[in-house]
């Protein structure tokens, strides 16, 4: 059903389709929406059956969410920012217990200093935490991959984060087709779970493994996180047929075949991108983005067949590693054997301007990018804290 | 692509305002994205919204920079916040205000006033200028047509509130075509 509507908004609806049994909840922005809209859904008796728990901390929503998926519910939450991060011990057991948790990560920035606005600095600070990550452009692709999520979480036994920017999708209201019951019903079989917590079939989930298996129970892990690679495409596929229209899976090569310069990136900045592109190839440039959909398995291969004719790749990130760099750089390194940049954009809320995007493929074409680039810098306001600079 | 700034107060329903003009968009099978500028909703304090408007699905994500219109649901913003900033050279500046045009006047802006608050006040009872500030809109540029911001304020609204905000916002409408008219008659 095509709708104008709110990110939030389409997410919640999105989510409702899929029929979670459980939803514990605790709000911070800018997700709340999100679960705000559930929880009416609930109260009025749409989501039935589902049980919505407010509970008094990201760290106990997690917690509930771990307890009622080992219990054989399928659950959903979402967070951000600092409530991601207080959910941290958790997000590694409901990985390492195989619970298909999906949540929504309405993608912010971490204090100090503190900053409600959009970045992402909080999923990229868990990537490794086990949890699958996929990326949304837009609206449109934040609620066709909860519908995934769902799917691709239950087949693996493996939670997935879906990353939806804060602010600028959560509160955008965008042209969405919102899938039907129906469509829905028919990808996403109910939940089988692989193991259940039941007091009539007692098992123990989550027992201590010493050094003679920790190894082995990790490499198991990878290689089910590995599987990822494979079944997204499949499942993005499918999907795309049962709803009628291109769901994003691995990566989302725009324009990129005959590019010498590639900029890669995740998020609501590759649809600024895009016109960038569209502008710059129209005065003949030769450009293109690879957008990167998932992000956690990290699909090496698609990158780096995507990435094959480019002569210089800049990886736009809306993250970064203090005292290192770019963060998805490092992982990417190994697929490109051309000059790699990293352009730092949009943190804290900073725009990201189809302007500055131009500025950045033509200093890449010229030569003129640095390694580690702060896009946007204010050379002068930093000057004056720095040793020798005029501090006032 | 056409892009609107919207600047007001909290509470002014300026936000509510960029959706709205969305919705209508939508209702005429067009492309439309409205946001809200983040992280300052209080009552009272300046706010902006943003929408953008095209025949073309949207991608783009960044900010509104150079609107093609600026709507003034407050002209008491006007001297905390520039509110002319990036309007295109020749950009509608639609004003809510039932004083003379000298006062606001903005060189290379094609200014136009409108007493949405009086006409809130008269239709609706409350000062809510948005939806009337839509019906002027539609006059003044012809982006959306007045049936569908009334559309628009129907799926939004209660029907009981939906009506006396169209009849305020169809009263802006003709309040701005007739001076329009005036202006290309004279």
């Amino acid at each position: 059903m095509l709708s104008q509507i709110e990110g939030s908004q389409a997410v919640a609806a999105a989510v409702a389709r899929c029929r979670p049994e459980v939803i514990p909840a605790y709000p911070i922005s800018p997700q709340t929406h999100i679960v705000e809209a559930l929880a009416e859904k609930v109260a009025a008796g749409t989501l039935a059956p589902c049980e919505y728990l407010t509970v008094e901390s990201e760290f106990g929503a997690m917690s509930v969410a771990i307890g009622a998926c080992a219990a054989g519910a399928r659950t959903y939450t979402a967070t951000a920012s600092q409530g991601l991060l207080f959910m941290a011990e958790a997000l590694f057991n409901a990985s390492g217990l195989g619970l298909p948790i999906v949540m929504t990560v309405a993608n912010r920035a971490i204090g100090a200093p503190i900053n409600i606005w959009n970045d992402q600095s909080d999923t990229m600070s868990q990537r490794e935490s086990g949890w699958l990550q996929l990326y949304a452009q837009d609206n449109q692709q934040a609620v066709d991959l909860h519908v995934l999520a769902f799917r691709l979480a239950e087949q693996l036994s493996l939670p997935v984060m879906v990353c939806v920017d804060g602010f600028v999708l959560t509160h955008a209201v965008e042209r969405v087709d919102l899938p039907e019951v129906e469509q829905v019903d028919r990808y996403l079989p109910p939940f089988v779970p692989r193991q259940v917590l039941d007091p009539a079939n007692p098992v123990a989930i989550g027992a201590m493994v010493g050094p003679e298996a920790f190894t082995e129970v990790r490499y198991l892990a990878h290689l089910r996180t590995l599987q990822a690679v494979q079944q997204i495409p499949v499942l993005s596929a499918e999907l795309g047929t049962v709803l009628g229209r291109s769901v994003p899976g691995l990566v989302d090569a725009y324009r990129t075949e005959d590019a010498e310069t590639v900029v890669v990136a995740l998020g609501s900045v590759v649809g600024t991108l895009k016109d960038t592109v569209d502008a710059l190839r129209a005065e003949g440039e030769p450009v293109g983005v690879l957008g990167l959909t998932t992000y956690r398995p990290f699909p090496l291969d698609a990158l780096r067949s995507a990435l094959r004719g480019a002569r210089r790749v800049v990886v736009l990130e809306r993250a970064f590693a203090l005292g290192v760099g770019g963060i998805v750089t490092a992982d990417l390194r190994p697929a490109v054997d051309v000059p790699l940049w990293t352009v730092v954009a949009g943190l804290g809320g900073r725009p990201v301007t189809v302007r500055a995007l131009r500025g950045v493929f033509a200093d890449a074409a010229a030569g003129r990018l640095e390694p580690l680039t702060f896009l946007d810098l204010d050379t002068d306001r930093v000057a004056t804290e720095l040793p020798g600079g005029s501090r006032s | 692509m056409f892009s609107v700034r919207i600047h007001g107060r909290g509470g002014q329903g300026v936000v509510t305002a960029a959706e709205l003009l969305a919705v209508a968009a939508f209702v005429e099978e067009r492309y439309a994205q409205a946001f809200p500028s983040f992280g300052s909703e209080r009552t009272g304090a300046p706010v902006a919204a943003f929408c953008r408007v095209d025949d073309r699905p949207i991608r783009s994500h960044e900010p509104v920079v150079a609107p093609d219109a600026i709507l003034v649901a407050d002209p008491t913003v006007m001297h905390q916040v520039d509110v002319l900033a990036g309007l295109r050279p020749d950009g509608y500046l639609l004003v809510n205000s039932a004083g003379s045009a000298p006062d606001f006047a903005q060189p290379g802006a094609r200014l136009t006033l409108v007493p949405a608050t009086e006409l809130a006040m008269q239709h609706i009872g409350r000062p809510l200028p948005n939806a009337v500030l839509l019906g002027a809109f539609a006059a003044l540029t012809g982006v959306v047509r007045l049936d569908s911001v009334c559309a628009a304020i129907r799926e939004r609204f209660p029907a009981r509130i939906a009506e006396r905000n169209i009849a305020a916002a169809t009263a802006a409408w003709h309040n701005v075509h007739n001076g329009l008219k005036v202006a290309s008659d004279a």
